[in-house]
């Protein structure tokens, strides 16, 4: 076949390719979407629509049901930054996550960090103190209940028997929300010590085994090696942790009802306090947007500052 | 058995440069083809397109005289084995073997007769309920040509199958793919990058580069006769030793890399001298061992790899590395100079411009007549 | 230490001493005055339609993400990444009225079917769906094969294991969900064990630790199981759906 003409067919062919191209990348399309639609519909109906609800919702005062009644523009903004209420909430909070987080982490990491060593039954103890992340909020929030329990809690009576006078741990305002923390220190530990414990492991044993011909000490390896190593995942568990604290709920109803006199309404709480206790759904709209800029600053942080280990594509 | 016919093929990528060009071939009923090139010269993507898991950007591709374009590749009865052989890892040998009968709703009776005609013949029977992965490579291989044999396609198409091997079982499944493909008969297309499995088992062979057809023939005629430098040196191993020429016709002689001047008389040259830029070929066999009659030539030996049938001996010829096949043993030591014999009637010719083949060795065509 | 609590008697337990007899009281008397056993079903129902719900759900995004390719997919996927930046906490009011206005109240629908969608599962699933080799998902084309068949009978046996991971987190996290049960139920009849733990709670006037503290035991104990034979798995999946 000659070039002209084999290069003549090439262009009727082209002409004729078009529209089956088209039909065929409808239908790659229509395919797609089948696969996803499920998790599209479910998205757009319990969170991308009641996303834009909640930013709705928070310009209007509303009835008991919810419906918006007034526009009354950025009024529940200004009234909830000018309530104290509010801004002790915001307190609470950040002090909640002050006391949480790193203190989560740094215990987890130093319990993974025994846990990582090769010794007999550690099977047993990597068990044990991942255990609490099977434990649910209110299981756990009840046990503390317990331990906090002014007269026959634990922690009183292991005072008492040191003569140190009883601390009124959840219903004393210098204590509750320390107490609080100490509950969700001892919840976080499971989750980030499984998680810090799986980041050990992933690290190269050859490195270890170089630094040992090297004749590097145990604290130097766990300075250069393991800590360093150890980053990403480190990142990842102290995002993540900070964005639990800010979503706490359970230990707070359990414990103390965002009391005593609003010490321990952490932010969900308070949500949660006025739109289901006050039925003030429009200024509860307004702080739950707070909320959501608070926790997309954290994912934004974490996507923008882990991008190296995020791979996504 | 399947004709397939390919025009004016080509391929690309988001408007990007072609990755294949006008791609024109005909393969013939019952042929064993083979595509070589290096990785990247767009090799798979070609096979891909025929298979129909890749679109074409351009051309048609016809199978017995229809046109493929848009047929989706479980219409074109053909079959396909992988590089990693594409074994479902849940599955046993038997499942996997049947995989594609299943799919396609073949009667069982006639599922089970295929199974174990493949089996038979892959010598598979005792592994049929084994999964995948206690498996051997070669055993894996053989599952995968098995699925081949079974679907009865007349039409096969392997993409790298032995690459995952190591070298003594790859000597031995090419004989056996070589072997399979005469017995049942049917097209195969065959992909590989090693030029041994192209020469060793391809009735013709394409050899692809940079998107575009270098040559297409028989192994032998690729070997004596290569179009261009690319094929002269990508045909052939060790792969034929090259050098800039220059021809002087006042001395009647070429000289090659300044450093050889090798004598020829007028007669032979009568087509050559017009190119004033030379590129000379000689494949290893053709650097003899200087015999009393002629011994002009002295090189310096830089390495020695003594294989037993024969020994393979490089010199520094200019810039050039050049290499030697003696056989036999023979005991030389680096740094020696040894006589080596050059005939001009072994020489290949090319354009050093264009890489254009302009004579190929006469001597070569001589042995050929002979041989047949 | 809770464990050891349930088994004391009250008297025990008030007086701080260390437990003298061992007994079942506590267990009998937790499922006497609370319809335990009905929010034990409760939370196994919500959990497991939860934990297939989002098995469904994000494997069938993850198989659309990694094996088919069609226009906007990418864009797709930005939106996915993005509802992990939309806290379910910051959208519950109006969450709240749309199963109200379902009449989903107190419905098993209404405390499950806002949890089947996630993302988290959909990487996690898309990220070992990629480490199938596409020759697998090539042969079968060949073979002629369609891609729900596909999908069906070799991508979800291959990804056995990572379905399993996303299984019991999916169970896990379901199990022990608070703030959403709070709200969407009213009355015993669908209300989760975490809930009736509060309940309990709230409830027990006398303080009878002894009967909570076996409340909150058979509330952990499921779940406690299910992490004692999944620590490895959920460790390597949480890990790998995070970091990679």
């Amino acid at each position: 076949m000659s070039m002209t003409n084999a290069a003549q067919i090439n262009e009727t062919t082209v002409f004729d390719m078009e529209p089956v191209k088209k039909k065929q990348r409808i239908k790659s399309f229509m395919k797609g979407m089948a696969f996803l639609l499920p998790s599209i519909i479910l998205f757009s109906v319990f969170l991308f629509y009641p996303m834009f609800r909640t930013i709705y919702l928070s310009f209007f005062l509303t009835k008991a049901n919810g419906d918006p009644t007034v526009f009354v523009g950025l009024e529940n903004y200004i009234n909830m930054f000018s309530s104290p209420i509010f801004l002790k909430s915001m307190k609470s909070t950040f002090l909640f996550v002050l006391y949480t987080v790193p203190a989560s982490v740094i215990i987890s990491l130093f319990l993974s960090i025994i846990a990582n060593e090769k010794l007999k039954g550690i099977g047993f103890f990597r068990t044990m103190y991942s255990s609490t992340m099977g434990v649910s909020v209110a299981a756990a929030s009840v046990f503390w209940l317990y331990l906090f329990n002014p007269s026959m809690g634990l922690l009183n009576q292991v005072l008492g028997s040191f003569g140190i006078e009883a601390i009124g741990w959840l219903t004393d305002p210098k204590w509750a929300l320390l107490s609080v923390s100490i509950t969700t220190i001892w919840m976080n530990i499971g989750f980030t010590f499984l998680i810090l414990l799986g980041g050990l492991q992933s690290i190269d044993s050859s490195l270890y085994e170089s630094a040992d011909i090297e004749g590097a000490g145990y604290l130097y390896k766990l300075r250069r090696v393991t800590i360093p190593m150890l980053s990403p995942t480190m990142f990842f568990v102290i995002t993540v942790t900070i964005i639990n604290a800010f979503q706490s709920f359970g230990q707070i109803d359990i414990l103390t009802q965002g009391g005593p006199i609003n010490e321990t309404n952490l932010i969900v709480y308070s949500i949660y306090r006025e739109a289901f206790v006050n039925y003030k759904f429009g200024s509860a709209s307004a702080q739950a947007i707070v909320l959501f800029i608070l926790i997309l600053l954290m994912t934004a942080l974490q996507f923008k500052l882990g991008e190296r280990k995020v791979h996504y594509q | 058995m399947s004709q397939i016919e390919l025009v004016g093929i080509s391929k690309s990528y988001d408007k990007q440069q072609d990755v294949l060009d006008e791609i024109n071939l005909t393969i013939e009923e019952g042929e064993f083809f083979v595509l070589v090139g290096p990785s990247g010269s767009g090799k798979s993507t070609l096979l891909r397109m025929i298979a129909g898991l890749e679109e074409i950007s351009g051309g048609i591709l016809k199978i017995n005289g229809k046109s493929m374009n848009h047929i989706p590749p479980k219409d074109r009865n053909l079959s396909m084995v992988f590089q990693n052989y594409a074994l479902y890892p849940h599955l046993s040998v038997k499942e996997n073997i049947l995989f594609g009968l299943k799919a396609k709703k073949v009667d069982k009776q006639e599922r089970q007769r295929r199974l174990l005609e493949a089996a038979e013949m892959m010598g598979l029977t005792e592994l049929l309920e084994r999964k995948p992965r206690e498996l051997s490579g070669g055993q894996r291989q053989r599952v995968a040509l098995a699925r081949t044999i079974v679907s009865q396609a007349p039409l096969c198409l392997m993409d790298e199958p032995l690459s995952n091997l190591d070298a003594k079982l790859r000597a031995n499944m090419r004989i056996q793919i070589r072997r399979l493909q005469k017995k049942i008969g049917m097209t195969l297309i065959y992909v590989t990058h090693d030029q041994v499995e192209a020469m060793t088992m391809g009735d013709r062979i394409m050899v692809l580069n940079d998107g575009k057809i270098q040559q297409v023939g028989k192994p032998i005629t690729l070997y004596n006769e290569p179009t261009n430098l690319f094929v002269a040196s990508f045909i052939g191993s060790p792969k034929m030793n090259i050098g800039l020429a220059k021809f002087s016709k006042e001395n009647k002689e070429i000289i090659v890399e300044n450093q050889l001047h090798i004598p020829v008389d007028s007669a032979f040259v009568k087509d050559i001298h017009v190119h004033k830029q030379l590129t000379i070929g000689i494949r290893a066999e053709h650097l003899k061992p200087g015999t009393n009659e002629n011994k002009d030539h002295f090189l310096e030996v830089v390495n020695v790899e003594q294989l037993g049938n024969e020994t393979s001996i490089a010199f520094d010829v200019g810039s050039e590395l050049w290499t030697a096949k003696w056989p036999g043993q023979w005991s030389i030591h680096v740094g020696q100079k040894v006589p080596v014999q050059i005939l001009p009637e072994n020489l290949l010719f090319f354009n050093s411009e264009t890489g254009e083949l302009i004579q190929s060795a006469l001597k070569d065509k001589e042995q050929e007549v002979f041989a047949t | 230490m809770a464990i050891v609590m349930s088994f004391m008697t009250n008297k025990d337990i008030l007086t701080g001493s260390m437990p003298s007899t061992f007994t079942l009281d506590n267990y009998v008397r937790a499922f006497e005055r609370f319809p335990l056993f009905q929010y034990l079903f409760n939370s196994l129902v919500v959990s497991i339609v939860i934990m297939i719900g989002q098995l469904v759900l994000s494997s069938l995004a993850a198989y659309a993400f990694v094996f088919l390719e069609f226009k906007g997919r990418d864009l797709l996927f930005y939106l996915f990444i993005a509802t992990m930046m939309v806290p379910f906490e910051a959208s519950i009011i109006p969450n709240f009225q749309i199963i109200r206005d379902l009449g989903w109240i107190d419905t098993y629908s209404g405390l499950a079917v806002p949890f089947f969608a996630t993302a988290f599962g959909t990487f996690l699933l898309r990220q070992n769906f990629k480490q199938i080799p596409k020759e697998l998902r090539e042969a079968s084309q060949i073979a002629g094969m369609g891609d729900f068949k596909y999908y069906l009978t070799v991508v979800l046996p291959v990804s056995r294991a990572s379905l399993v991971t996303l299984g019991i987190y999916g169970f896990l996290s379901s199990w022990n969900m608070y703030l959403w049960p709070l709200l969407s139920t009213t009355n015993d009849k669908v209300r989760t064990v975490q809930i009736g733990l509060k309940q309990l709670q709230t409830q027990e006037q006398l303080n009878e630790w002894g009967v909570i503290m076996a409340g909150a035991v058979i509330v952990i104990i499921p779940t406690l199981i299910l992490l004692f034979f999944g620590q490895k798995k959920l460790q390597k999946g949480l890990t790998e759906g995070a970091l990679k």
